[in-house]
């Protein structure tokens, strides 16, 4: 048997019981690589469950700085007893299986082409602590120590990371100190030679951070100067606002009376939710949301009354798979359309997609700025991936320089120098975008009543054909202008052929950016592009364009994406090709390679093989 | 059709306090059917807030979806209104409390606004405590699609419709006694006298005031066989209380007849003194302020007045212990943390 050997390229697979601590101790192991020089990205795939089911952590090792998912397994912790069969059938030949040996492996597992790597977890565990908590958390430290061997990390970077990682509570550091070193000089004694994978110090990783993207969003919503947030505790958009009460309650307390600068209310539900968000949007405060999908559907009513009245609101969509409860715990992309067009009549919504934490960063911010220019709702399209794993990503940073965009809005004095009468949705300027006013501004001028009901451009109510269908066309007239304030797309020419190309979006590029790599080994060289933002500016019109065939590289079933692009372009079917993932984990370079290679060999089959399988399967 | 007063009015109109007349505090003329409630509503709330001397532009609006949510409309026209969707108006007036709090909030809702569709955010914007003004004008009945029972209708009242209504009502003043409101009143859009000085109390008073007023709708449910019917409610009304309104700072100058009123104080300051019926009626108990409504019930009764009293409840701020500045007034130096705070942040995740 030929031993998978290999130096900072591999991927790594924990499999825990959920709620057993497995994801601090994972966690722990990822920091340990990232602090080492090597980029690392791990892939927490849980279940929608407090204790007991079955959870992964996937870390992939790789110098080349590849972070999106690769496929299979090169090694794999097996420390859950309900799902060992499948971790075991699921190593890649050549590869290792690490299992806890206090109990020996069934007779069934026979495979003779990976290397088992037997080490008495719950012995050592009991031998070393009394404790039964401590017990069950340090048998996950002790099979980090066991790596730190295997992998040639060596025991100091660990155990400084438990040290640092414990600094304030240096009593907790102890017992994991010692964990480590059991599983370490067991590793030694046991398994000298055994594992031919190894982690090199590097360079690579620069002045990188690892990150994940919703408190990178957190930080967006509290460096752009949201003050009023409302939202409803739902997997996987919860730690954004739990993120953003945390650094305000850091960063935005009154140094002279401690109190708050912000107010945060969980409300009754998504409905409420975006409520809040818009009345303080309304009332000249940067208010925000975080939902995911169901609370889209539900969010969807009053998303129209923002986009009619012309409220400024941000709202952070952090995506699951759906429909309805769906997989909560797994990710997709499949709120595209639903958010696009949330609500009834013909309603439209800014999009913004990130693709890293520091883009959830950035991009929250410039959603803030957006909105109030605007004054329409600005949604960010993250998603789970996105939102709740560790990231590889540039450092955030903020220019002190940066003031707050608020849009047009008019102070008292403004309105005591206009000269005309003026009216809420008059378009002075001609960009769709008109002066608002704020409660309590002056005492006889700017008040008016803001409505769902069709307006007059002096927002009085009106049922008169003419006036409605001025307010719907100024409307138009303001998406023109927001196509000209979103992101542009980021393309990549690499051949003038003009045959072929591939457009992503959001947490999709990483893998992406790989499977571009890999089919020019195969000689295939695609132009990309990808897009950051809806509406869609021509330079997505032009690249579609200048190609006989796109692919679109997307998470979800129905290539939302390409059917966005095919309406908003008005492109004939068939141009545009998908390329797709809706298993509910992060799609994977394979996949992609696999999906475009069938594809232009004209085999592709109608659902790729690798979609096919539920996890654990779905984790090859 | 948003019609327009004249704004003529007599040189010598009383004014306020601040200068106003009363027409500073109107707003466009109603298009709701001729003798609605509501209209009387709508008028004791321009005199509540014209003889409180509040600056109009200081006030803001809200309501929901419905003949009650049209009227924010009719008053006010100084003031920023936001008609919001169905039943969602509470939400929305969160949102605006919480960015600036300087201001007076009254949300104006409907039985159907607010006891079917909004039930969920009235419960919870009555439980957060927000500081506002919470009118429901309870007619038991969907005016605008034509008079179908509302969940307020009361078990046998008949509409115009004629058939008796077979499911129980739902109480929303006995409801916001359970849901630890610290100020709930209903009044009767008929009775001014009554309704102008329990307004400028749940003006006056600080967290969230409800006040339910019964307004019948005459085109749909003024039969006198329906108990949100005018003959009704005249015949049946009990008045818990009669009381004055008394402004910070103003001096009690009215001769009390009965020789047995009771101050309240409110937060402010501001007083209300009240003439009771019956001593035992004391309006800071909660336990028997349901029991009064409860006794109303089962004796057919509409019972009216302020039935229950918190003059020492925290509201939203104080509760979120938010800064006293409107937030919507804050800018980058007192909201953003700088970069370099971002970078320390960044070292702490290296």
């Amino acid at each position: 048997m030929k031993k998978i050997s290999r130096i900072n390229d591999f991927v790594i697979r924990f499999a825990n019981v959920n709620g057993s601590g497995s994801a601090s101790a994972n966690n722990l192991f990822a920091k340990v690589v990232y602090r080492l020089g090597v980029p690392v990205s791990p892939k927490n795939v849980f279940p929608s469950n407090i204790q007991g089911l079955p959870t992964w952590y996937e870390v992939r090792v790789n110098q080349r700085g590849y972070l999106g998912r690769r496929g299979g397994a090169d090694f794999v912790v097996a420390v859950n007893g309900q799902t060992m069969e499948e971790d075991y059938r699921m190593v890649e030949p050549g590869g290792y299986f690490l299992y806890d040996s206090t109990r020996p492996l069934p007779d069934s597992f026979r495979r003779d082409d990976l290397t088992i790597i037997d080490i008495p977890l719950t012995r050592l565990c009991n031998e070393a602590f009394s404790d039964n908590r401590v017990r069950q958390l340090m048998k996950n430290i002790i099979y980090i120590g066991a790596l730190a061997h295997l992998l040639d990390i060596g025991l100091e970077p660990v155990v400084e990371a438990v040290q640092r990682q414990f600094a304030k509570k240096p009593k907790l550091a102890e017992p994991n100190v010692t964990a480590i070193e059991i599983g370490f000089q067991y590793a030694r004694e046991h398994h000298r030679n055994s594992c031919a994978l190894s982690i090199r110090p590097s360079a690579v990783v620069g002045d990188r951070v690892l990150l994940d993207g919703n408190s990178a969003t957190a930080l967006g919503a509290l460096y752009a100067g949201a003050t009023v947030a409302g939202w409803y505790p739902i997997t996987p958009s919860t730690s954004v606002i739990e993120a953003f009460e945390r650094f305000a309650g850091r960063y935005r307390i009154d140094p002279d009376t401690g109190q708050r600068r912000y107010a945060v209310v969980q409300a009754e539900d998504e409905l409420a939710a975006i409520g809040i968000a818009i009345g303080g949007g309304w009332n000249g405060a940067r208010s925000f949301t975080a939902t995911s999908g169901p609370g889209i559907s539900l969010m969807a009513e009053f998303l129209g009354l923002a986009y009619f009245a012309e409220i400024p609101v941000v709202l952070i969509d952090v995506q699951r798979s759906g429909p309805s409860t769906g997989m909560p715990t797994r990710t997709q992309q499949s709120d595209l359309l639903a958010c696009a067009y949330a609500s009834h009549g013909d309603t439209r919504n800014v999009l913004l997609v990130p693709a890293d934490p520091n883009e959830c960063f950035t991009m929250t911010a410039d959603a803030f700025d957006l909105a109030d220019r605007l004054q329409t709702p600005v949604i960010v399209m993250s998603d789970l991936d996105l939102g709740m794993n560790d990231h590889l990503s540039a450092p955030l940073s903020w220019p002190d320089e940066r003031r707050y965009d608020r849009g047009k809005v008019l102070g008292a004095d403004e309105l005591d120098r206009l000269e005309k009468k003026w009216g809420r949705y008059l378009d002075i300027d001609r960009d769709g975008i008109c002066y608002r006013t704020l409660p309590g501004t002056h005492p006889e001028k700017g008040a008016y009543v803001t409505r769902g009901t069709s307006h007059t451009e002096y927002a009085a109510y009106t049922e008169e054909s003419a006036a409605y269908e001025r307010g719907m066309k100024r409307l138009l007239n303001k998406w023109e202008t927001a196509r000209c304030l979103v992101p542009l797309p980021e393309c990549t020419i690499r051949n003038d052929r003009g045959d072929c190309a591939v457009i992503y979006y959001g947490s999709t590029t990483a893998a992406a950016l790989e499977a571009l790599d890999r089919l020019k080994e195969s000689d295939i060289i695609l132009n990309s592009m990808r897009i950051k933002a809806f509406p869609f500016q021509k330079e997505v019109f032009e690249f579609i364009d200048r190609h006989d065939t796109v692919f679109i590289i997307e998470q979800n079933r129905d290539a939302q994406m390409r059917i966005l692009l095919a309406g908003e372009c008005q492109l004939a079917p068939g141009k545009l090709k998908p390329v797709i993932n809706f298993n509910g984990l992060p799609i994977t370079a394979r996949m992609i390679t696999n999906q475009i290679h069938s594809a232009l060999l004209g085999t592709r089959q109608a659902i790729p093989a690798s979609n096919r399988a539920a996890a654990p399967e779905g984790l090859s | 059709m948003s019609y327009t007063r004249p704004t003529f009015r007599h040189p010598e109109a009383h004014k306020n306090q601040l200068g106003y007349t009363r027409t500073a505090y109107e707003g466009s003329i109603s298009t709701l059917c001729a003798g609605c409630g509501h209209d009387s509503i709508v008028n004791s709330i321009i005199t509540a807030f014209f003889e409180m001397s509040i600056e109009p532009h200081r006030i803001v609006k809200l309501s929901g979806i419905g003949c009650s949510s049209k009227t924010p409309a009719y008053f006010l026209n100084r003031s920023h209104g936001f008609n919001s969707v169905h039943g969602r108006m509470p939400s929305v007036a969160t949102g605006a409390n919480m960015a600036n709090r300087e201001l007076i909030y009254l949300g104006v809702s409907g039985d159907g606004d607010t006891a079917s569709i909004g039930m969920g955010q009235f419960t919870h914007v009555v439980r957060r405590n927000l500081d506002m003004v919470y009118i429901v004008m309870n007619n038991g009945c969907y005016g605008l699609t034509k008079g179908q029972d509302s969940a307020t209708a009361d078990k046998g009242s008949k509409s115009r419709k004629g058939a008796p209504v077979a499911l129980e009502s739902i109480d929303l003043c006995e409801l916001a006694l359970g849901l630890g409101a610290g100020f709930v009143a209903r009044g009767f859009s008929g009775d001014k006298k009554q309704l102008v000085p329990m307004l400028k109390a749940a003006i006056a008073h600080k967290g969230l005031a409800f006040v339910d007023v019964v307004s019948p709708c005459v085109t749909f449910n003024n039969a006198p066989t329906s108990t949100k019917s005018y003959s009704w409610v005249r015949e049946h009304m009990e008045i818990t209380n009669t009381f004055d309104f008394i402004p910070l700072r103003q001096e009690i100058t009215t001769d009390y007849p009965h020789g047995s009123s009771i101050p309240v104080t409110l937060h402010d300051g501001s007083m209300i003194s009240l003439y009771k019926r019956e001593d035992k009626e004391i309006i800071t108990n909660r336990q028997e302020a349901i029991n009064a409504l409860e006794q109303a019930r089962s004796a057919s009764q509409v019972l009216t007045g302020i039935l229950f009293l918190n003059p020492d409840s925290s509201d939203f701020h104080d509760i979120n212990n938010t800064i006293t500045t409107p937030l919507n007034r804050l800018g980058e130096k007192e909201l953003c943390p700088g970069n370099d705070i971002l970078q320390a942040f960044n070292d702490s995740l290296r």
